[in-house]
């Protein structure tokens, strides 16, 4: 073989092996921009879950009030001339008076208009006008000025979620009260407020009255339940798997049992708690007492396997020192081990109870899905929480529950991140490397 | 009488019996040297002999209360009791009677609503059980009391400086902590067991090859025996089949990019691109999956379904498709987190040699690194379709009810959870097929959830020792 006949192989080769190269860079590039795709992807959804929810459900926290002039027309109000307020609440026509006033002011004609004209507010404002008059009887006679709630309609047509150019006959609120409503505009009889009953006051069939205070209240008791059950119990396991288990086939079950439990779907729980606690035990129904037993089943696993993971990182050296020294080995788990571990442990609970906080699906199965309008008082009060009440909403219809199902997943976001990032921080600010 | 006080009550006298014990173990010691233990401990000792032995009469006591008052009230009842205007020898009512009477009894007697009128008969039960309830827990306080002294007497009795009193109260610790552990076995038996007993009543009303086999689900019974589309056929194979179309479709979002994302997080991405991704893939699955059935239901299922109308398609409003693709977002993290783990196991000594033949990364990822973690990676996929198989809430609000047995993406589908939730919420009748279908459901999807949770733990686990 001549120089130059290799001198044309080689340079066949280098061409080859070039334009391999530049096949693989470019298949190398395309896969390293899959990977970026898959998780803009996943960035991405998350951004569009948040700004949906967080478009629809700010409005929730704004509410529209109704300036009215009332004339507390005694004859309807005290017809016996009595003013003291038990004879106010039992007999004073407070609605009366509001439907009087209004008719007067704005003059709809016949049943019909009066009707649309009374459904411009809410049912709530009877009971404000009457807790004021309540509070102050010598207005009686007297034309006051109060704010009340608009009904929920009204409240949507303020926060633009109402076309006013649509069909009359597609949408709640008809040509009169829009005109209605444009003549309060124009008297700024329209205002938005803070809405506080939102935080203050409990379920509701009217969407301008519902709050979330009483699915707060639920959450919390049954979270308590479920903290004082499953923290110590599943300390007491993991301390007994990880320190003091001998290593035979009861502990190997236990093991495999644990494992499995943390992957058992929560609805399955739910199951468990109908037919145990309900049935078989009898505690009532819908109560946060049976809620915070069935998640304290369905955490306690979560809290064995971080607690174990948190006592295992413990090295041996501290154990063997205490031990030396002449402790029990229940001095050295109670005196050296658990508080090193305790951190662990305890990011690893908040970690399960959040879980436990955002838990639907067994809460459902042992009735708390219940409408209830008052506030519990205990656990054994019936109750519902948090993400069933976004559950309940969200299947009703009224577009003003939209919002409210939106701001209640914004509340329950908020105390979700509260949680994890106290979890972060408590594991930040106590880690050890050994 | 208020159990809360009853249990406070306890809790202040074991307090002060821990203090008399501490007490009485410095006195008898003279010098501390003498005694065996830490006086603490014979303090301890007392306390845990007043508190155990009590605590544990009043947990099994009002675990029977309720069922042993009742009967005592049906007994105290007259033999002939009036029912819907008639009056009937007691002993001969149907059960369901007898169970309403004694609800409307208790329910009379603790102030809530009693359904239908209230008689003279539930007046008078009502009386009865209140006066019961009152003596029952104030027999179980005096017993408790007996109980705590016994137990302070016995214990402070036998305090003296040769007393081994911390070899006692750790070898009761040692006990309880033992106690908590089995707890997570008696868990598993009470699934399996309830599961069980509630299925096996189901399918003395509907036989299991039907259930398994059959091709129509409709569970509702018929009231009437004219009533149209209530035939309450129990053919599950179209909720299965559902199940498995919206598990298919959760898992073609989930697997590809939540691999992808992990391949990028642990082969190319630097350490603080690293850091600032995870934890937003940690927060999508910290999102309850109530919100995402809402975001799936207000807003997924709508789009899907404007966007099939605009190129000529008939999407159902709650089609398969928008729960699937929710679901699949919601399992992303998972795949990813678990995938991410498995890969970095993969020893870098693997890796070195590829690259030390001139493999570029991704020729390395795809035919060294895969590979090695493959297994790992199928344990990570098997999870996600368990996960996906019993996820709950997403499909309750984004899927249909309608049990249809098909595969096309766009049509209504429904699955073993949306029926365990629609046969089991509202006023469940433990002896109507309907609800306890539920419970045959949950025993299928338990079977199938655990199998593949125990292969994809064995995956893993084996997976994990190779490298280690």
């Amino acid at each position: 073989m001549t120089d130059s006949a290799q001198s044309v192989l080689i340079a066949g080769q280098k061409e080859k092996v070039r334009r391999g190269l530049d096949r693989r860079l470019r298949s190398e590039r395309r896969f390293r921009a899959y990977g970026i795709v898959a998780i803009v992807l996943a960035i991405l959804m998350l951004l569009f879950l948040v700004g949906t929810i967080v478009s629809n459900g700010y409005s929730a926290f704004t509410q529209t009030w109704i300036k009215v002039d009332v004339l507390l027309d005694e004859e309807l109000i005290a017809p016996d001339g009595e003013t003291d307020p038990e004879t106010l609440r039992e007999d004073g026509d407070f609605r009366g008076a509001l439907i009087e006033t209004l008719v007067a002011d704005y003059k709809p004609e016949g049943r019909a208009q009066e009707d649309l004209l009374v459904a411009m507010f809410s049912t709530e404002a009877e009971w404000t006008l009457q807790r004021h008059v309540i509070a102050n009887p010598d207005l009686i006679g007297r034309k006051i000025t109060i704010w009340v709630k608009s009904s929920s309609d009204i409240d949507q047509l303020t926060k633009g979620a109402v076309r006013r150019d649509s069909p009359e006959s597609g949408r709640k609120l008809k040509d009169l009260q829009l005109r209605w409503y444009d003549r309060m505009t124009a008297e700024n009889r329209i205002e938005t407020r803070f809405n506080s009953g939102f935080f203050s006051s409990g379920d509701s069939r009217e969407p301008e009255q519902a709050g979330i205070w009483g699915a707060i209240v639920g959450s919390f008791l049954t979270m308590l339940v479920t903290l004082v059950l499953a923290f110590p119990v599943g300390l007491a396991a993991a301390v007994y798997l990880e320190e003091f288990a001998p290593k035979n086939r009861l502990t190997d079950l236990i093991e495999v049992n644990v494992n499995n439990l943390a992957a058992v779907p929560s609805i399955v729980f739910g199951l468990l708690g109908l037919a145990v606690f309900l049935n078989f035990f009898e505690l009532p129904r819908s109560a946060p007492l049976v809620g915070g037993m069935v998640l304290a089943l369905m955490t306690l696993p979560t809290i064995i396997i971080s607690g174990r993971a948190s006592l295992l990182a413990v090295p041996p050296s501290v154990r063997e020192a205490a031990l030396g020294l002449g402790a029990s080995r229940m001095q050295v788990v109670s005196h050296h081990v658990l508080p090193l571990a305790m951190p662990g442990i305890l990011t690893g609970t908040i970690i399960g109870m959040a879980r436990a906080l955002g838990e639907t699906a067994p809460l459902l199965m042992i009735g708390m899905v219940a409408f209830i309008v008052d506030i519990p008082g205990g656990p054994t009060d019936a109750s519902t929480v948090m993400p069933v009440q976004i559950y309940l909403w969200a299947d009703s219809p009224e577009r003003g529950f939209v919002e409210k199902t939106s701001g209640a997943v914004m509340v329950l976001l908020v105390f979700l991140i509260v949680m994890n990032a106290s979890a972060v921080y408590l594991r930040k600010k106590f880690e050890r490397r050994w | 009488m208020n159990y809360g006080a009853i249990l406070a009550t306890l809790l202040v006298l074991t307090v002060i019996g821990f203090y008399l014990g501490r007490g009485r173990a410095r006195a008898a010691a003279g010098a501390p040297t003498r005694l065996h233990s830490l006086p603490g401990y014979y303090g301890a000792h007392v306390a845990i002999w007043m508190a155990l032995p009590a605590f544990a009469l009043f947990l099994f006591w009002i675990s029977f209360q309720s069922a042993i008052v009742e009967g005592m009230v049906w007994n105290g009842l007259p033999d002939r009791v009036a029912v819907l205007g008639e009056a009937k020898p007691k002993n001969a009512l149907p059960a369901a009677q007898k169970q309403l009477l004694i609800n409307n009894i208790r329910n009379y007697a603790s102030g809530d609503i009693v359904s239908g009128e209230i008689t003279d008969l539930v007046k008078q039960g009502a009386a009865a059980y209140r006066r019961l309830e009152v003596l029952s827990s104030w027999i179980m306080a005096a017993a408790m009391a007996l109980l705590a002294a016994i137990g302070l007497l016995v214990t402070y009795r036998s305090i003296s400086p040769a007393m081994r009193a911390r070899n006692r109260v750790e070898r009761v610790l040692l006990l309880l902590l033992m106690v908590a552990s089995t707890i997570a076995i008696l868990t598993t038996v009470g699934i399996v067991l309830s599961l069980l007993f509630e299925a096996l009543a189901f399918f003395t009303k509907v036989s299991p090859v039907d259930f398994l086999f059959g091709l129509e689900w409709s569970p509702q019974t018929a009231i009437r025996a004219d009533q149209v589309g209530a035939s309450g056929a129990f053919g599950a194979i179209p909720v299965f089949t559902g199940t498995l179309l919206i598990t298919v479709i959760a898992m073609i979002v989930a697997v590809p990019v939540g691999l992808f994302a992990a391949i990028y997080l642990s082969e190319y991405a630097s350490r603080r691109v690293r850091a600032t991704v995870k934890p937003v893939l940690e927060v999508l699955a910290g999102i309850p999956t109530v919100v995402y059935g809402f975001f799936a239901a207000l807003t997924v299922a709508p789009l899907i379904r404007d966007a099939g109308a605009a190129i000529g398609l008939t999407v159902a409003s709650e089609s398969a498709l928008a729960a699937g693709l929710i679901m699949g977002i919601m399992i992303i993290p998972f795949v990813s987190s678990l995938s991410d783990d498995i890969i970095i196991a993969v020893p870098q000594a693997l890796r070195d040699g590829s690259y030390g033949l001139g493999a570029t990364r991704s020729e390395t990822v795809r035919q060294v690194v895969l590979p090695a973690a493959l297994p790992g990676i199928v344990g990570a996929v098997l999870l996600g379709v368990s996960r996906a198989i019993g996820e709950t809430m997403i499909v309750v609000m984004a899927a249909g009810l309608s049990a249809r047995l098909t595969v096309n993406p766009f049509d209504a589908v429904t699955t073993v959870t949306v029926q365990i939730v629609t046969n089991l919420t509202g006023d469940p009748e433990f002896d109507s097929p309907k609800t306890l279908s539920a419970f045959a459901l949950g025993l299928v999807l338990l079977l199938v959830t655990l199998c593949l949770n125990v292969i994809a733990l064995r995956v893993v686990q084996k997976y994990r020792e190779k490298y280690d």
